[in-house]
């Protein structure tokens, strides 16, 4: 079986996504990567083999954030294609969609600082066997921009021993040196929390932003290429498998 | 309908009874009392520039990168490869005075539609503000709720603020400002003027319902002193919704590029009455308006309110019929609103119709352009004086310890870090960012180029107080030499230019020296004036602001590749001071912060010098010689090289194109860089005053410290030839050493520098 020559992305557009031209432009960085948008009152995820959930403020989020964009049309056929198994990358606006939606565990509540915060983070790397980090060494540490007003992520703490338990907790806020600490949490999380995916490990939710941190030449830096890559790599295996 | 319009009317509104005779005189009798509202809007110095009109004549605004000039809803600059870039700035200083958070929310709204207006992406926004002291708890609400409001808008659009300015001066305290700045992308065949024509064509209003919010902003708010009725102005502010202006971003942009509308214009200052007798006016054609069938948030409105309504998040298109249902699908698509309030006539009248009753007849050139021109006689005000300031030991005792006074300055809120604000807003969104805030000039790739731009602002009102003349014609240059530190060449302004009420002799005289200031370093700078505002009337209780004439700037690369920051970057590269030698105390922060003073008479930049000064700053750094470049502002040499070794190890301070950077093998771990800087010889470098802390923290323009690798230095000196400059010092170790003469002045470890520079925070606790 020779391997395919490409995978296929789609890009969710809600209205009041502003990351999603960001998404698609990063995955078009990508040689092997073919990326489709996906509008909101859609159902047809256009032979997507895997989603991704952009950054913004889907139908302002003047309710709860995430909390509209649950109920659109598209989401419907995103919740049956992760059901199904299929790999859903939610960033920022897109994580808050997948807590709200219940395919991810918690809740993203405002930052501790009550106020939108815009900054470089380290994030260390505590689940390198994902889908979503393959890519990555363990323990590694990706330098990635966070832009949000809620970001602190909280969990009961039956669901966050069970979420440890599973590997779940993949991606951790932490110094340049690796080490987790208080100046190092950019809004509060619990744990450190930046990133999670659900028990069988498709769905992964992340608050920083991978899209904008694709490229060496931009203040942004590469740090966020291999989640996408991660993504990529499992895509080009499951096809070889299949 | 029952109100007259009488003379009483009109001055209730605002007009003056010249203006009011001048209407009946057009009108042949009293108008009908919608003609009268529109008129009291239109004619409001806010929307017809009356007093300043006959004074911006003076500015450049052509050359031939410039596909459009004033006149529209912004310019244009074309920066190669078929793209141009759309840009504008705008004051929203009163609404936000009443109500920080909306008046800076909507302020930036109104510049961003601006923007897309012409059929350009917006790509950057930047806020020039300045406030009264932080010591006062007024002055942080307002300064908490502005940044606030700049910050809900624009990430909420994904419009990345990649910089502006924050400013804190007494006169600033019952009149803040707030000037916002925004740019686009277009491809130069895509731009798309606010001109009505086509004779039967709709007139299709898009976006939000009209509401009574903002009624009378124009004229009540913006083009009136503040006195104690302040807080009833309240309901003249708007309120902003940034979601619908995403979707009517994604709307009319997908409506431009699809050619599917004659022509644009934006809904700001006086509504609806202002698009259309302008786009009336500009074709002229006339326009038939149906007030009765513009959406309504409230069902009770009277015609007149409809037609000055300010509010937010709305646009005027021309439709054709044939493309009507294709307009009407968009819309759809992005649940806008779409509503066909009229059509295009031939009768060159804007005339508005009520249930099929006619309630106003204008001849929309003689409301859009022939409103009254006045000239006050300008007075020069009593506090100029023509000397500088006697720096005497007696009125200016020397602090004992000068690394304590360059602590004092970097912790002083007009210095100090604003990283606490900028922070607050995305400033990477749209995956262009090269160069975050903090540095001199933010700046951005051109996606599939390698062309790059970058922006600016600038303005010490200070400065601008002591001599508004000398003052304006810095401010255009410092502008300009923060575009050169970052290796951007400027080509075009934009201005806002915030002055007291102009109907006083003083405050007209300071608007005509500042002109005069911009216009001959504008025309030395080969930077045209494309586009800009005028607000007067920042007064309260009489008291006038400094007048602060903001200057926005625009930079362009062949390659932004070449771009450096102001960081230190290896121990050892060499430090060289480009330009002039000793500092002025006049109106320096020095001057206000150690002596609690503001006077004297600030230096005159020498154009020709600050041409060569850039050209040559500019070649260096295209030339790769340069690892960093910095402007000696605010706090003279001492605070630049201050913050060139405290930007060496912040985290997220700085790009890290260079992977050998030290933030960049660390990840910005906070690993400092100082610097050992020798002032040279006393008698060259401390002026007339002959004291050390003026060479250390005196200002002047034309001033610019950038480091280099030692083995470039005989390249740099070649391309230096016989500019002013002179090697002042290497980059060392962790702590900041200056010396004179070889004597020591002071060491002070860089971590405590940077303690002092971050401490805004603290203020605001």
């Amino acid at each position: 079986m020779t391997a395919p020559s490409t995978v296929r992305f789609g890009v969710v557009v809600f209205p009041g996504s502003n990351c999603d031209a960001d998404a698609h432009h990063a995955l078009s960085t990508f040689p092997d990567v073919d990326v489709d948008y996906l509008w909101h009152k859609d159902t047809d995820l256009k032979g997507a083999e895997a989603i991704v959930l952009p950054g913004g403020f889907s139908y302002g989020d003047y309710l709860r954030c995430g909390a509209i964009a649950r109920f659109s049309p598209i989401m419907q056929s995103v919740i049956e294609f992760a059901e199904a198994g299929g790999l859903v990358l939610g960033i920022c606006n897109g994580f808050q969609i997948l807590t709200e939606a219940g395919l991810l565990p918690g809740a993203l509540l405002r930052n501790t600082g009550l106020k939108f915060v815009c900054r470089y983070v380290n994030l260390r790397v505590d689940n390198a066997e994902t889908a979503f980090t393959g890519a990555c060494d363990a323990d590694e540490v990706l330098r990635i921009v966070v832009k949000h007003n809620e970001g602190n992520y909280t969990a009961d703490p039956a669901t966050l021993a069970r979420m440890k338990a599973n590997g779940q907790i993949v991606l951790r806020y932490v110094t340049a040196a690796g080490e987790q600490g208080d100046s190092a949490n950019p809004n509060g999380a619990v744990d450190d929390i930046a990133g999670v995916c659900n028990q069988r490990g498709n769905v992964f939710g992340m608050m920083p932003h991978p899209e904008n941190s694709v490229e060496a030449a931009l203040a942004g830096g590469a740090g966020g290429r291999r989640i996408f890559q991660s993504m990529v790599d499992t895509l080009m295996a499951r096809e070889v498998a299949r | 309908m029952s109100q007259r319009a009488t003379f009483e009317a009109a001055v209730t509104l605002g007009l003056t009874a010249d203006e009011y005779a001048r209407i009946c005189e057009i009108q042949g009798g009293e108008p009908t009392y919608v003609e009268l509202a529109i008129y009291s809007l239109m004619w409001s110095e806010h929307c017809s520039y009356k007093h300043s009109r006959p004074i911006l004549g003076r500015f450049p605004t052509s050359g031939p990168r410039i596909l459009q000039g004033p006149g529209e809803n912004a310019g244009i600059i074309d920066v190669g490869d078929g793209w141009a870039v759309a840009m504008k700035v705008e004051s929203h200083n009163h609404p936000s005075a009443v109500e920080p958070f909306q008046g800076a929310a909507t302020g930036v709204g109104g510049i961003v539609r601006d923007i897309f207006t012409m059929g350009a992406r917006p790509c950057v926004s930047m806020d020039s503000l300045r406030f009264g002291e932080l010591t006062e708890p007024r002055q942080r609400f307002l300064l908490d709720g502005v940044v606030g409001g700049i910050a809900h808008y624009g990430n909420c659009l994904g419009i990345p603020t990649v910089g502006g300015e924050i400013y804190f001066e007494p006169s600033y305290e019952g009149n803040c400002l707030v000037n916002a700045m925004a740019a686009g992308m277009i491809r130069t065949d895509g731009i798309v003027r606010a001109i009505a024509s086509g004779v039967g064509n709709h007139v299709v209003l898009i976006g939000s319902k009209t509401g009574r919010d903002g009624i009378g902003g124009a004229s009540v708010l913006a083009s009136q002193e503040f006195d104690e009725t302040l807080e009833e102005k309240r309901p003249s502010v708007q309120v902003g919704d940034p979601f619908t202006e995403k979707k009517l971003i994604e709307a009319c942009l997908e409506l431009i590029h699809r050619k599917l509308v004659v022509s644009m214009q934006d809904l700001g200052a006086a509504g609806l009455t202002s698009s259309s007798s302008e786009m009336a006016s500009k074709g002229t054609v006339g326009l038939d308006i149906h007030a009765d069938r513009v959406p309504l948030r409230e069902a009770d409105m009277e015609p007149w309110e409809i037609m000055i309504s300010e509010s937010q998040e709305r646009m005027l298109a021309i439709v054709t019929e044939e493309q009507l249902a294709d307009v009407r699908e968009v819309c759809e698509r992005w649940d806008l609103d779409c509503s066909v309030i009229g059509q295009v006539t031939d009768t060159k009248m804007l005339r508005i119709h009520w249930h099929g009753e006619r309630v106003a007849n204008i001849p929309a050139r003689r409301l859009a352009d022939e409103s009254p021109v006045i000239r006050t006689p300008s007075v020069k005000p009593d506090y100029i004086v023509d000397e500088p300031v006697a720096v005497s030991d007696a009125a200016y005792p020397q602090p004992t310890d000068l690394g304590a006074a360059l602590a004092l300055l970097l912790a002083a809120p007009n210095i100090a870090s604003k990283r606490w604000a900028w922070e607050q807003y995305d400033y990477i969104v749209q995956a262009n960012t090269v160069q975050i805030p903090g540095s001199d000039a933010a700046v951005l790739r051109i996606k599939d180029s390698p062309r790059g731009i970058a922006f600016s602002n600038d303005c010490n009102g200070r400065h601008c107080y002591l001599d508004p003349y000398r003052g304006a014609k810095a401010a255009v240059a410092e502008a300009a030499r923060n575009l050169a530190c970052a290796g951007a060449l400027p080509v075009a302004v934009t201005d806002c230019l915030n002055f007291g009420n102009p109907e006083k002799g003083e405050i007209y005289w300071q608007f005509e020296q500042a002109v005069e200031g911009i216009a001959e370093a504008c025309e030395a700078l080969d930077t045209p004036v494309v586009s800009g505002n005028v607000s007067f009337y920042n007064e309260s209780f009489g008291q006038a602001i400094y007048p602060t004439p903001m200057i926005g700037m625009l930079g362009v690369y062949d390659d932004v590749g070449v771009h450096i920051d102001d960081a230190f970057k290896d121990e050892g590269d060499v430090i060289v001071l480009l330009g002039a030698e000793a500092g002025w105390m006049d109106g320096s922060e020095y001057q206000k912060v150690a002596y609690g003073k503001v006077e004297g008479r600030v230096p005159d930049v020498d154009l020709r010098l600050e041409v060569e000064l850039q050209g040559k700053l500019r070649a260096a750094i295209e030339a790769r010689l340069l690892k960093s470049a910095h402007d000696c502002a605010e706090g003279g040499l001492a605070v630049a090289l201050a913050e060139g070794a405290i930007a060496s190890g912040v985290t997220g301070g700085t790009a890290f194109a260079d992977p050998d950077t030290p933030q960049a093998r660390e990840g910005g771990a906070g690993r400092w860089l100082g610097a050992e800087v020798d002032l040279g010889s006393a008698s060259i470098v401390t002026g007339a005053a002959g004291r050390p802390d003026l060479a250390l923290f005196g200002e002047a323009p034309t001033r610019v410290i950038v480091t280099v690798a030692p083995e470039l230095l005989g390249p740099l000196e070649a391309v230096l030839g016989d500019l002013p400059h002179r090697v002042v010092g290497r980059v060392t170790g962790a702590d900041l050493r200056c010396t004179m003469d070889g004597e020591e002045l002071f060491t002070v470890p860089v971590s405590e520098l940077h303690s002092a520079y971050e401490s805004l925070p603290q203020r605001l606790a």
